[in-house]
């Protein structure tokens, strides 16, 4: 009974520590000026006046338009794409695709950040500055997304597979009609994964983008620091709120998928 | 050879390449070629849209040497992983104990603990500047009440790292909490139990049972972390700028500065590759390591 007590304390207090200042920044996104100077814990009032502000300050729902599109697309490039590299890593018995695994896996000690500037000439060679492909494309793949499905398919029965060749199922209906449906809870974390880590990215799009045509929210929320930092906290706080809401829902709704995906892509690998 | 067996082979050989094109065609572009690219850019003389003016050898990485930006840089990028890893990895380690036991509500806790993972650095990163603030920021409020004077978290250099380190443990904790709770449920219960008929209590456990068995995870955390820490950008992007006077001055955000505002593509690409060679040397020691496994049963 006292350890229970003690628990629930350390959780209450952890969890406290965790989500209070989200918590405290929708509150503030609600205050006037002076609660702010007051340091109130509570708006006074609820006044809207900060969302609005900020969506006079910075094109708002034009910028959550545009991670939206650019979150969406990646999710589905990757779905895509790494799922017939992983097939084909793991179904078609064809010369050489070890060494391209190995490949692929070495990918892995590169680090994008020390890749940017190339990555920035590539882009204006390709006249992709301040569009929306600049900012999809390169990422439309990942050798984790690929290695994550790669590790779910060799865990599918190998009696389903020899039954749909006898049957004559050619390779490309295999992975149409069996290899995806099978592998629902795999693509729903890689697609969780995908969106999240789209939508949140930073350093590229600021590189990238450089009119608000094409920006992310992301990069809109620096807009808005930059703008108003010191002088109106609420909107910085609103333009926050705005920008964490949608991903945090999907991580909420989808914590079961992505908590599966992180452990198998990441540990048992 | 068999005619038809070749045939086959060619045939199957074709589909293969015709799946992973797409992929290794995405990987050719933005990340072997770049990274080739890097280290060409390291050795030139780079003009205004990545022409190569002309070879320059060890130039640029001499200059690295005499640059007091870039040392001073180096120096805070290992003094924040030492700030941030440790304390990120032992706090997520108590919260992935206490959010493992079979209770009622534990499941909404495991959510809140995990929330950081559906916050974007940057919204994270503008609600810390806010809180950081000396007058009007909650801390110092907090703080205050306390009648400890006002601290200058973001503008003082004696401060600054510290706050950006402490930003960043916080918008770590999810990512490591996920991993170590998968790590601890991996565990078997065998285990807890034999060794509860032997009289073990609940410390003896803890650190006789669950460290040691953890200690793969660990150790593959412990990396990542410091991956991460070593790359951080967008917290110092909103928080600091890289300043007060360069406190700040990570190594990606020293990259950052010394392409796109100061347009020293060579200079930058040097520093690329450190960062580039830092890495790796990590994610090899992991390669080697993670095979052994740390603990053995």
């Amino acid at each position: 009974m006292m350890k229970k007590m003690i628990l629930y304390i350390l959780l209450t207090i952890s969890a406290f520590f965790m989500f209070a200042p989200i918590l405290y920044a929708f509150s503030v996104s609600f205050m006037s000026a002076s609660d702010i100077n007051n340091a109130a814990i509570l708006p006074s009032s609820l006044s809207l006046d900060a969302y609005q502000e900020a969506a006079n300050r910075i094109p708002l729902l034009q910028f959550l338009a545009n991670s939206f599109l650019i979150a969406t697309s990646v999710m589905i490039g990757q779905i895509i794409l790494c799922s017939l590299a992983a097939y084909a890593f793991v179904f078609i018995p064809f010369k050489g695709k070890n060494v391209l695994f190995i490949l692929l896996l070495s990918t892995m000690l590169i680090p994008f950040e020390s890749t940017i500037v190339p990555n920035h000439v590539t882009m204006i060679n390709l006249g992709w500055l301040d569009t929306y492909q600049s900012l999809i494309v390169p990422t439309i793949v990942t050798p984790f997304g690929v290695f994550l499905l790669r590790q779910h398919f060799l865990t599918m029965p190998k009696e389903l597979w020899d039954a749909a060749q006898m049957d004559g199922c050619s390779y490309f209906r295999y992975y149409l009609s069996f290899a995806l449906p099978l592998s629902k809870a795999t693509l729903g974390a890689l697609s969780i994964f995908a969106f999240i880590s789209s939508w949140n990215s930073y350093l590229w799009p600021l590189i990238m983008t450089s009119n608000d045509n094409v920006r992310p929210i992301q990069i809109g929320l620096k807009m808005l620091v930059s703008s108003q930092a010191s002088t109106n906290w609420p909107i910085v706080m609103a333009g926050a709120i705005i920008a964490l809401v949608p991903t945090l829902i999907i991580l909420f709704l989808g914590l079961k998928y992505i908590r599966r995906g992180l452990l198998s892509g990441s540990i048992k690998g | 050879m068999n005619k038809k067996k070749f045939t086959k082979e060619v045939k199957l050989f074709g589909m293969g390449i015709l799946y992973l094109l797409p992929t290794f065609v995405i990987l050719s572009v933005f990340l072997f070629y770049p990274i080739w690219k890097t280290f060409q850019f390291s050795f030139s003389d780079v003009l205004d849209g990545g022409i190569v003016d002309e070879f320059v050898g060890l130039k640029h990485y001499l200059a690295l040497f005499d640059s007091s930006s870039f040392l001073n840089s180096i120096k805070v990028s290992f003094q924040f992983v030492l700030y941030t890893v440790p304390i990120t990895i032992i706090l997520s380690l108590f919260l992935a104990v206490i959010a493992n036991e079979k209770l009622k509500g534990s499941r909404f806790f495991q959510m809140i603990f995990s929330s950081q993972l559906g916050i974007s650095g940057a919204a994270s990163s503008a609600i810390l500047l806010f809180f950081f603030h000396p007058t009007l920021g909650t801390i110092n409020n907090v703080l205050g009440f306390f009648g400890i004077p006002n601290i200058q978290w973001l503008t003082s250099p004696d401060w600054a790292l510290f706050s950006v380190a402490l930003a960043t443990v916080w918008m770590g904790l999810s990512l490591n909490f996920i991993l170590l709770l998968g790590g601890l449920q991996n565990i078997s219960v065998d285990l807890y139990e034999s060794s509860t008929v032997d009289g073990a209590g609940y410390w003896t456990k803890l650190f006789k049972i669950t460290l040691p068995l953890l200690s793969p995870v660990l150790f593959f955390v412990t990396i990542i972390n410091f991956i991460n820490a070593f790359q951080s950008f967008g917290q110092i992007h909103i928080l600091t700028e890289g300043g007060p006077s360069e406190a700040t001055n990570l190594i990606v955000y020293s990259i950052y500065r010394e392409s796109f505002m100061y347009g020293n593509y060579g200079f930058a690409s040097a520093q690329a590759v450190v960062l580039f060679l830092i890495t790796l040397f990590v994610t090899l020691i992991q390669f080697k390591v993670g095979e052994r496994r740390v603990h053995y049963q």
